[in-house]
């Protein structure tokens, strides 16, 4: 561990383990993720990264181990209170709904209302303008709050989803696997949006399978393989192609590039 | 874009869209084809026939436009939360048979027998939201078994209590007057009498959209019949949205089958039987998409008006009836099929 100052940071994790029936999905994960920092959540295939956003947004609970908010172990019965906490989390599908307009996604589940009683009603002009404001703040134009999502880019999609959880509070936003279906260019504008949230003082668990795409943003590696980790890295103690090698499981790596070496030709 | 107050760095103008035009606008509206249907439909008997256009003539199909109205609304709200309750139809004849057997076998006034219905009702929509939410499975699957086990105890209850196949004696019963007044009165306009049940379909079509379009409430329908999975992860309450459109099905069925049995006196064991297919076309034809998500309550009721005009006017038209039906069938593929067409040019465009 880098840095033990005074402040707890915002989420920790210690050994923390999750089962399904006999199937050890997930053991020994141990990390934190301070204010401001990017903590970047790396592994390949089935290593665990979908178990551990789960038990850290609520959806399952861990079998084994400690999660910390601020120093107090918590315990998440469901995504409502995880996200009472202020921990966001952005899911691969988005959470959101490709027929409805942008701004009735926005505010999806944590509408804004005015009047009382019976009378008590989603307040659409707040809603719109809101949704236009905060999506403008993060640097993104949209054409038309009324467009249903579904018409919308990938990239578009995730920024929305990104600008939703930064307004209504998080503290932590977890995001799972925002670039991995995005082209070069739209995963550069997710990327970006990712350090905006990271610059506006949010704790950012970024979850991927790409260390090109993690190494710039990140300031802490969890690497998973096989539902255990590798170790949790500062940025100053681990180099990009470290962790590739680490992620593909270096010796293996090095085999592989050995056997799909040309055959030399013998020596006539 | 309507925001009058949009700070001048906004790009009013932007050069990625030409400008979304009223045309374009009211395409994306569900319940377009519906209107642009109802609109056909009415010029097609209105130049044919005077009195399909008469004050009484109109009074006639309205009627049979406004029970089905109001249940298409309800099917409506439901069929864009996602789901079908096939069992709608037989419990209008439920609540009907209720209303009589309370009333008259246990000599209570009619009032108490449309309470007990509405419990009664309310019940059965209850049960078939949480068997859906709780087992997860299709609620045309769990729906179609209330519909035969509903089917099969208005017949035998009502043989049970009364010895014979109908409920009757319902206008003797204490507090008809009364019940009359609200559910099955007449009022007079340009010396033609209407149903009130007409001003009853018009305010629960009022409500049902203002519902739909400007509550919370109205947003998590959407939604859960959008993606169930993604709602419950935002934190809507996904299994309360839907038991509640299930019991808000219920009390229209409720509604229905007290105006039938206020009206009629005397209801048979098998009434309503039938009818639930026919609120799903309804409702389809309004714009209501098969897969949830999207659809209208106003689209409903217009479906439901086209149903009414079709009905009469076939009548007044000197047509053989047995056409009607596959009208309605033909009705029913060209609108999934405009909407269906309407939506990707919609969508497409933007």
């Amino acid at each position: 561990m880098s840095e033990t100052t005074g402040t707890p940071p915002l989420l920790e994790l210690r050994d923390i383990g999750r089962d399904f029936g006999s199937v050890i999905a997930l053991d020994g994960i141990s990390t934190s993720v301070r204010a401001g920092e990017v903590t970047c959540v790396l592994g390949d295939n089935g290593a665990g990264k979908s178990t551990l956003i789960k038990v850290l947004s609520g959806v399952h609970q861990p079998s084994r181990g400690e999660l910390l908010l601020d120093g107090t172990p918590v315990r998440f019965g469901a995504p409502r209170e995880a996200l009472d906490a202020g921990i966001a989390t952005v899911f691969q599908d988005l959470a959101m709904i490709p027929l409805m307009a942008i701004w009735r996604n926005f505010f999806l589940g944590s509408e804004p209302t005015r009047g009382w009683g019976p009378f008590r009603r989603f307040d659409a002009a707040t809603a719109k303008e809101t949704t236009r404001r905060e999506l403008l703040a993060m640097g993104i134009d949209v054409r038309d709050p009324d467009q249903p999502v579904g018409t919308l880019s990938g990239g578009e999609r995730q920024s929305v989803a990104i600008a939703r959880a930064v307004y209504f509070g998080a503290r932590v936003l977890i995001l799972d696997e925002p670039t991995s279906a995005l082209g070069v260019k739209q995963a550069g504008v997710v990327l970006r949006y990712i350090a905006q949230a990271r610059d506006r003082g949010l704790g950012v668990v970024f979850i991927t399978h790409n260390p090109h795409h993690a190494y710039p943003v990140g300031d802490r590696f969890v690497l998973l393989k096989r539902g255990r980790s590798l170790g949790d890295f500062g940025k100053d103690e681990v180099t990009r192609d470290e962790i590739t090698s680490m992620m593909a499981g270096g010796a293996e790596l090095d085999e592989l590039a050995h056997e799909l070496e040309r055959p030399t030709p013998p020596a006539p | 874009m309507t925001t009058t107050d949009a700070p001048p760095s906004s790009p009013a103008a932007d050069e990625r869209v030409a400008s979304v035009g009223l045309l374009k606008r009211l395409l994306v509206k569900p319940e377009l084809g519906a209107l642009v249907g109802a609109v056909v439909v009415f010029a097609f008997f209105a130049v044919q026939s005077s009195v399909f256009v008469s004050p009484s003539g109109i009074a006639n199909w309205l009627d049979p436009a406004s029970t089905l109205g109001i249940m298409a609304c309800a099917v409506a709200l439901l069929m864009i939360g996602g789901h079908f309750d096939l069992s709608a139809g037989v419990m209008t004849g439920t609540s009907a048979l209720t209303v009589g057997i309370v009333s008259v076998q246990f000599e209570t006034t009619i009032w108490v027998g449309i309470l007990v219905a509405l419990a009664i009702t309310l019940a059965v929509g209850f049960l078939n939201g949480f068997l859906v939410v709780r087992t997860g499975l299709p609620s045309f699957i769990i729906t179609l078994g209330s519909f035969l086990m509903l089917q099969g105890l208005n017949l035998g209850l009502t043989k049970l209590f009364t010895g014979t196949v109908n409920a009757g004696g319902i206008g003797v019963t204490d507090g008809f007057d009364s019940a009359e007044a609200v559910f099955a009165s007449t009022v007079t306009i340009a010396g033609q009498p209407f149903r009130i049940a007409i001003l009853w379909w018009v305010l629960f079509t009022a409500l049902a959209t203002w519902v739909l379009l400007k509550t919370r409430f109205g947003n998590w329908v959407f939604a859960t019949g959008g993606d169930e999975v993604a709602s419950r992860n935002v934190g809507v309450p996904a299994a309360r949205t839907t038991i509640t459109l299930f019991m808000t099905t219920a009390a229209a069925a409720w509604f229905v089958g007290v105006v039938y049995a206020v009206r009629q006196t005397s209801v048979q064991a098998n009434v309503g039987i039938g009818n639930e297919l026919i609120y799903i076309v309804a409702a389809v034809i309004g714009g209501c998409l098969l897969t949830g998500g999207f659809g209208s309550a106003i689209g409903a009721s217009l479906g439901a008006l086209i149903f009414g005009m079709t009905q009469q006017g076939i009548v007044y038209l000197r047509y053989d009836s047995d056409w009607f039906f596959f009208f309605l069938g033909a009705m029913l593929l060209l609108a999934v099929l405009t909407n269906r067409a309407i939506r990707r040019y919609a969508e497409a465009r933007r």
